[in-house]
C-alpha cells in the first residue's frame, strides 16, 4: 500500500505550472484559429465584397420587362387602320382562394366558363406559383366585365385585368397590305436573337407577321421599359424598387386611301382578283386590294387550326396577296410598252402599216397565230393597233424585235424584278429571255416563244403591282418612283414625311415617243369605257389565256371550267394631262378584260377623280 | 495575501463569477438582437428563446452551487449511465430528420449525447487526475477506451457534430494534463491516418457530399451547395459595416437557410458587417480567456482539467460553426453557442459554465 501511495503522490505546484503552460499554449492556438476565421471574413467581406454584393442583388432583384404599346397605323387622311384595344382577362390568385372548385362553380353561374377553359386552368394550376395570378378566361366581353364587377366582393382572389391587343377595325379590308400581328413563335425568336433584338421583346407577346405590320416592325414596336422588383427566395414580389416607363412605338401614316380601298373591295365583290392604285406623282400606293380576303383579327390571339386549315386549303387561296404575289400573264396591257419599244428602236414608225387578215404567220412557216378578231383588223398603224388591241401587229413587232431586246427594254419598267414595295410578300414575276429559258428549262428559245411574248403571254408573268408600276412609269414619261405605302411617321406632334425613293428615269432615244403612246391610250379610253367620263383618262385592257386553246379549237366561255377561263386585266390612269392616279386591275377567270375589268377601273377612277373635285369645290 | 480578500463578496457567496457572467449575458443579448431580425421579427420566437435563456441561467446558478468534489465522485457512474443511454438510443431511439438521437422519456424528449458532452470531460478529468501528471503512457490506454466508446456511439447516430465536440473535450483533457508532445504528435498523426478510414467506412453519403460541397459549392448550386453559397453571399455582401439591422436581404428575403439556428452567423455578417463579426469574436475571446483564467486558478488537477476542457470545447463550437458558415469547414450541425436559436445546446453550455463558476467559487483559501 505504502509504495503505491508514493507512486500516486502528486506534485501540486509542478502540475499547476504544467497546466498553466499548456493553457497558455492553447490560448495562443485559439487566437491563431480565430485569426484564420477573421482573415477569411476579411476575404469575404472586404476583398470580394463587390462580387458578393452583385450576387446578393441578383438574388433579390428581378427585372420585369414592360412591353411598349404598339404604334398605330393610319391611312392618308388620318383614319385609323390598326389600333390597340383594351381587352379583359379574368384571373385567379390560387393562394387567395380557399376552395377553388367551389369558387369556380359559383363563378360559372354568373360568367360562363367552358369545360375547355376549366381544364386549361386546372392543368396549369399544378405548375403555378400560388401567389401569382393565373388566367381563367380571356377575353371577357364588356357585359361580363360589368357583371363580374358588381359581384366582385363574392370572389376574393379573382380579378379582372385589362390588357391591350391589336385590333383592325376594318377587318378584311386591308388585310394583305397591313398584314397582322400574332404571338411571337420560335422562328420569330430565333430571328430576333440573330438580329440582337430579342432583349427588346422580353415583355412583348405580339410581333408583325405580315404586310406593313411586319415591314415596319422596328418603327411600330417601341422600346420596352422595366420594373425592378425585390423578390424573396420563392419569387414573391416584396416591393418595386424602380420603374422605367416603356417608349411606345411610333404611329405611322400610310399612303393608302381608306375610301378608295373600300370602293375597290366592293367592286371586286368577292371575285378573285386584285386592284392596285398608285399616285404617280410620288409612288404612294392609294389602294392595294387582294380578293378574296380574310379577317386578320382572328390571327391576333391565335387562329384555330380548323379555321386556318379552311383558309389554307381554300381553292380561292385567300392567304395570297394577289397584288404583289399573284403572277399573271399581262396580256394586251403591255402592248403600249411594246409599241413604245417598236417606235424607239425604229422597228416601226407611227406611219408603219400592217395588214391583219385575222392571223399571222412566221415567214415560210405554215402555222397560223390567230388574232382575237377572227376576221382581222385590216390595215393597222400603231395607234389603231393599240386601240383595237391588234394581235397581228404585235406578233409581227415581236418577231422583228427579238426576245432579248424586249427583255432588256422591259426590265427598267420593273418587269421581272421586285418593285421594292414596303411589304415582304412580293414576287418578281418573270421577264423571259433566251438565257433565262436555257437556265430554267435547259431548252433553246423558239421563235414561237417570242410571238407569245409579243402579246404578253407565254413565259411573261407580272404582278398587279408591277403592272400598275409600269403604267405609272408610262404615265410619268420615264420618271421612276419606287411604289410604297409608308407616307409619314408621327413624331411627338408633327409628322415626318417618309422620303420618296426615286430611281434614274428612263430616257428614250426620242422622248416624243412617250406622247405618241400615251395619246393612243387616251384615245383607247375615250373611245370606249371613258367616253362619258367627266375627266380625261388613258387605259389599256387585256385578256389573258390561262391555258392554251389548240389551233383548231374554239374557246367557249360557257362550257369551260371556271378556273380555266381567261383573266381580265386593265391598266388605266387619270387625268391624262397630269396623272394623279394609276391603277391596275386583274380579275381571275373573269373573261374579257374590257368587259369585266373595265367597269371596275372606271368606277374607281370616278370615285377618286370626282370625289377630289367635290373636295376642291 | 491580504486576509481581506478572503472574505467572500456577495457574488462569491452566490457562487457567481461576475466577469464570466457579464460575458455570457453580452453574448445572449447579442443573440436576441440577431434572432429578432433572423426570425422575421417573430415575438413568440423571442419569448421562447428568452424562456430558454432564463432556464439556462437558472440551471447554471444551481450547478454553480454544487461543489466540484461532488462531480468528481459521481463522474464515473454518470459516464456509465450515459453510455447505457446511448446504447438505449441505438435500440429504442426516435428517428428524427434521418438521425436517431432522441430518447422519449414519456414526458420529454431527451438527447443522451447532450448529457455526454458534460459527463465525458468530467469522467476524463476524474480518470487522468487520479495519477500524477504528466500521465504515464500506460494510463493512456484507459483514457482511450473511455474516449472511443461514446464518440463512436454518437457518430453512429449519426451526429458528427456532437461526436467531434465530445471527442475534442476528452482530447483537451489529455493535452492539458501535460501529455508529452511526442504522444500528442503521434495522436494527431494517427487521426490523420484514420481520415481515409473515416471517409470510406464510417461517413454517410450525405456527410461525404457535405465535404465535397465545401471544396466546390458551385458544382451543385441548388442542391448541396445552396446553403454554403447563400451563406457566403450573405456574409460577403455585408461588407465592412453591414446592411443594417433588419435590412439583410439574404436573410429577410429568406435566401439564407437555417438563418436563426445554425447559420445565424451569416445574418450577423450580412447585417453588421465585418465590424459586427469582429465584435462578436472579441466577446467570444473574452469568455474563453476568462474560462482559461478560471482553469489556471483552480486548486486541483481535476478542476483545472475540467474547466480547461469545458472552455476549449466552447471554442470548438465557435470555430466549427463559423468555419462552416463562412465556407471553411463542411456543414456539420453545430450551433453558434449562446447565439443560435434553440434550447438544448444552450442548456448544456450553461451547465458547463455553471461548473466553471462552481470551480472558481469553491476554492479554499489556505495560508501556506
Amino acid at each position: 500500500m505504502a509504495p503505491r501511495k508514493r507512486i500516486t503522490m502528486h506534485d501540486h505546484a509542478a502540475e499547476a505550472s504544467l497546466f498553466k503552460r499548456r493553457a497558455l499554449f492553447t490560448f495562443v492556438c485559439v487566437i491563431l484559429l480565430l485569426g484564420i476565421l477573421l482573415s477569411n471574413l476579411y476575404h469575404l467581406q472586404i476583398r470580394s465584397y463587390t462580387d458578393y454584393e452583385t450576387r446578393s442583388n441578383d438574388n433579390r432583384i428581378r427585372v420585369v420587362p414592360v412591353a411598349p404599346s404598339r404604334g398605330l397605323i393610319f391611312d392618308r387622311h388620318g383614319k385609323i387602320l390598326a389600333e390597340n384595344q383594351p381587352f379583359f382577362t379574368l384571373e385567379l390568385t390560387p393562394e387567395k382562394v380557399k376552395n377553388i372548385p367551389e369558387t369556380l362553380a359559383r363563378l360559372s353561374k354568373i360568367i360562363p366558363i367552358s369545360a375547355d377553359e376549366q381544364e386549361d386552368f386546372t392543368k396549369s394550376l399544378k405548375y403555378h406559383r400560388r401567389f401569382k395570378p393565373l388566367t381563367l378566361k380571356t377575353p371577357l366581353t364588356e357585359e361580363q366585365v360589368a357583371i363580374f364587377s358588381v359581384n366582385q366582393h363574392d370572389f376574393p382572389g379573382i380579378s379582372v385585368v385589362a390588357g391591350l391587343k391589336r385590333h383592325y377595325p376594318y377587318n378584311g379590308l386591308m388585310t394583305h397590305a397591313l398584314g397582322y400581328v400574332g404571338r411571337i413563335n420560335d422562328k420569330d425568336k430565333l430571328r430576333l436573337q440573330k438580329e440582337d433584338k430579342w432583349k427588346d421583346y422580353a415583355g412583348t407577346k405580339y410581333i408583325g407577321k405580315q404586310g406593313i405590320e411586319k415591314f415596319y416592325e422596328n418603327l411600330l414596336h417601341g422600346k420596352p421599359g422595366h420594373l425592378e422588383e425585390e423578390v424573396n427566395n420563392r419569387g414573391r414580389t416584396i416591393r418595386t424598387l424602380k420603374s422605367v416607363a416603356p417608349e411606345p412605338g411610333q404611329d405611322i401614316y400610310l399612303t393608302l386611301d381608306l375610301e378608295l380601298q373600300k370602293k375597290a373591295l366592293e367592286l371586286l365583290d368577292g371575285r378573285r382578283g386584285s386592284v392596285v392604285a398608285i399616285d404617280p406623282r410620288d409612288g404612294g400606293i392609294l389602294a392595294m386590294v387582294s380578293s378574296p380576303t380574310y379577317d386578320p383579327n382572328q390571327f391576333v390571339h391565335g387562329i384555330s387550326s380548323k379555321a386556318y386549315g379552311g383558309l389554307l386549303n381554300s381553292r380561292a387561296r385567300p392567304l395570297i396577296n394577289r397584288a404583289t404575289q399573284g403572277q399573271y400573264a399581262p396580256a394586251s396591257t403591255i402592248k403600249p410598252h411594246l409599241a413604245l419599244l417598236g417606235l424607239d428602236e425604229k422597228i416601226v414608225t407611227p406611219k408603219t402599216r400592217v395588214w391583219d387578215p385575222g392571223y399571222w404567220q412566221i415567214p415560210g412557216v405554215e402555222r397560223k397565230y390567230l388574232d382575237w378578231k377572227r376576221w382581222g383588223h385590216g390595215w393597222v398603224d400603231v395607234n389603231t393597233a393599240l386601240m383595237g388591241s391588234c394581235d397581228t401587229y404585235f406578233y409581227d413587232l415581236a418577231y422583228k424585235t427579238g426576245v432579248d431586246k424586249i427583255a432588256s427594254f422591259m426590265r427598267p419598267f420593273g418587269f421581272g424584278e421586285r418593285t421594292g414595295v414596303d411589304i415582304f410578300e412580293e414576287s418578281a414575276g418573270n421577264m423571259p429571255s433566251k438565257d433565262w429559258k436555257r437556265m430554267r428549262y435547259n431548252q433553246p428559245w423558239y421563235i414561237g416563244d417570242t410571238i407569245s411574248v409579243g402579246i404578253g403571254q407565254g413565259y411573261w408573268t407580272t404582278t398587279p403591282l408591277q403592272l400598275a408600276n409600269a403604267a405609272a412609269i408610262m404615265a410619268n414619261k420615264g420618271r421612276r418612283l419606287v411604289p410604297h405605302m409608308l407616307s409619314s411617321i408621327k413624331d411627338n406632334t408633327s409628322k415626318i414625311d417618309s422620303p420618296v425613293d426615286e430611281m434614274a428615269p428612263i430616257i428614250l432615244n426620242d422622248q416624243n415617243n412617250w406622247d405618241i403612246i400615251n395619246e393612243s391610250m387616251m384615245n383607247t379610253a375615250h373611245k370606249s369605257r371613258f367616253k362619258d367620263a367627266g375627266y380625261t383618262a388613258a387605259m389599256k385592257t387585256g385578256t389573258a389565256q390561262v391555258f392554251s386553246v389548240a389551233e383548231d379549237e374554239k374557246y367557249d366561255a360557257e362550257t369551260i371550267d371556271e378556273y380555266l377561263k381567261d383573266n381580265a386585266l386593265i391598266i388605266a390612269y387619270a387625268p391624262y394631262e397630269n396623272p394623279e392616279i394609276v391603277l391596275a386591275v386583274v380579275l381571275e377567270n373573269a373573261g374579257w378584260g374590257g368587259v369585266n375589268a373595265g367597269p371596275v377601273a372606271r368606277a374607281l377612277l370616278d370615285e377618286y377623280m370626282l370625289r377630289d373635285n367635290l373636295e376642291f369645290n | 495575501m491580504n486576509p481581506q480578500s478572503h472574505r467572500p463578496n456577495i457574488w462569491q457567496r452566490m457562487h457567481i463569477d461576475l466577469p464570466l457572467l457579464l460575458g455570457l449575458l453580452a453574448l445572449m443579448c447579442f443573440g436576441l438582437v440577431v434572432i429578432y431580425s433572423a426570425g422575421g421579427e417573430d415575438l413568440a420566437l423571442m419569448e421562447r428563446q428568452l424562456f430558454r435563456m432564463g432556464l439556462s441561467l437558472f440551471v447554471m446558478f444551481v450547478v454553480a452551487q454544487i461543489n466540484p468534489e461532488v462531480l468528481r465522485r459521481w463522474a464515473f457512474p454518470i459516464y456509465i449511465a450515459g453510455v447505457i443511454l446511448l446504447i438505449g438510443v441505438h435500440f429504442f431511439g426516435e428517428i428524427n430528420k434521418g438521425a436517431q438521437r432522441w430518447l422519449n422519456l414519456g414526458f420529454m424528449e431527451f438527447q443522451p449525447s447532450e448529457l455526454m458532452k458534460l459527463a465525458f470531460p468530467i469522467t476524463m478529468a476524474w480518470y487522468i487526475s487520479k495519477f500524477p501528471l504528466p500521465p504515464k503512457k500506460r494510463y493512456l490506454l484507459g483514457a482511450g477506451i473511455i474516449l472511443i466508446i461514446p464518440t463512436l456511439l454518437i457518430a453512429k447516430q449519426p451526429d458528427l457534430g456532437t461526436s467531434i465536440l465530445v471527442a475534442a473535450s476528452g482530447i483537451f483533457v489529455l493535452f492539458l494534463s501535460g501529455m508529452s508532445w511526442r504522444i500528442v504528435g503521434g495522436f494527431i498523426g494517427s487521426v490523420l491516418a484514420m481520415l481515409p478510414v473515416l471517409w470510406f467506412f464510417l461517413m454517410h453519403d450525405y456527410q461525404r457530399t457535405r465535404v465535397l460541397t465545401l471544396i466546390d459549392p458551385e458544382k451543385d448550386p441548388l442542391g448541396a451547395g445552396y446553403h454554403i453559397i447563400q451563406s457566403k453571399i450573405a456574409i460577403g455582401s455585408g461588407g465592412m459595416l453591414g446592411k443594417g439591422w433588419l435590412d439583410g436581404t439574404q436573410s429577410q428575403l429568406e435566401f439564407l437557410p437555417e438563418r436563426h439556428t445554425d447559420f445565424i452567423f451569416a445574418v450577423i455578417g450580412e447585417e453588421f458587417g465585418l465590424i459586427g463579426s469582429v465584435l462578436l469574436l472579441a466577446i467570444f475571446l473574452y469568455v474563453i480567456g476568462r474560462g482559461l483564467v478560471i482553469a489556471s486558478q483552480a486548486q486541483t488537477s481535476f478542476a483545472r482539467l475540467l474547466a480547461g476542457s469545458i472552455t476549449l470545447t466552447f471554442f470548438v463550437y465557435i470555430f466549427v460553426n463559423i468555419g462552416m458558415v463562412s465556407g471553411l469547414l463542411p456543414v456539420v450541425g453545430v450551433p453558434l453557442p449562446l447565439i443560435s436559436y434553440g434550447g438544448t445546446s444552450m442548456l448544456t453550455l450553461m451547465t458547463g459554465f455553471g461548473i466553471l463558476m462552481s470551480i472558481h467559487t469553491h476554492r479554499r483559501f489556505v495560508d501556506r
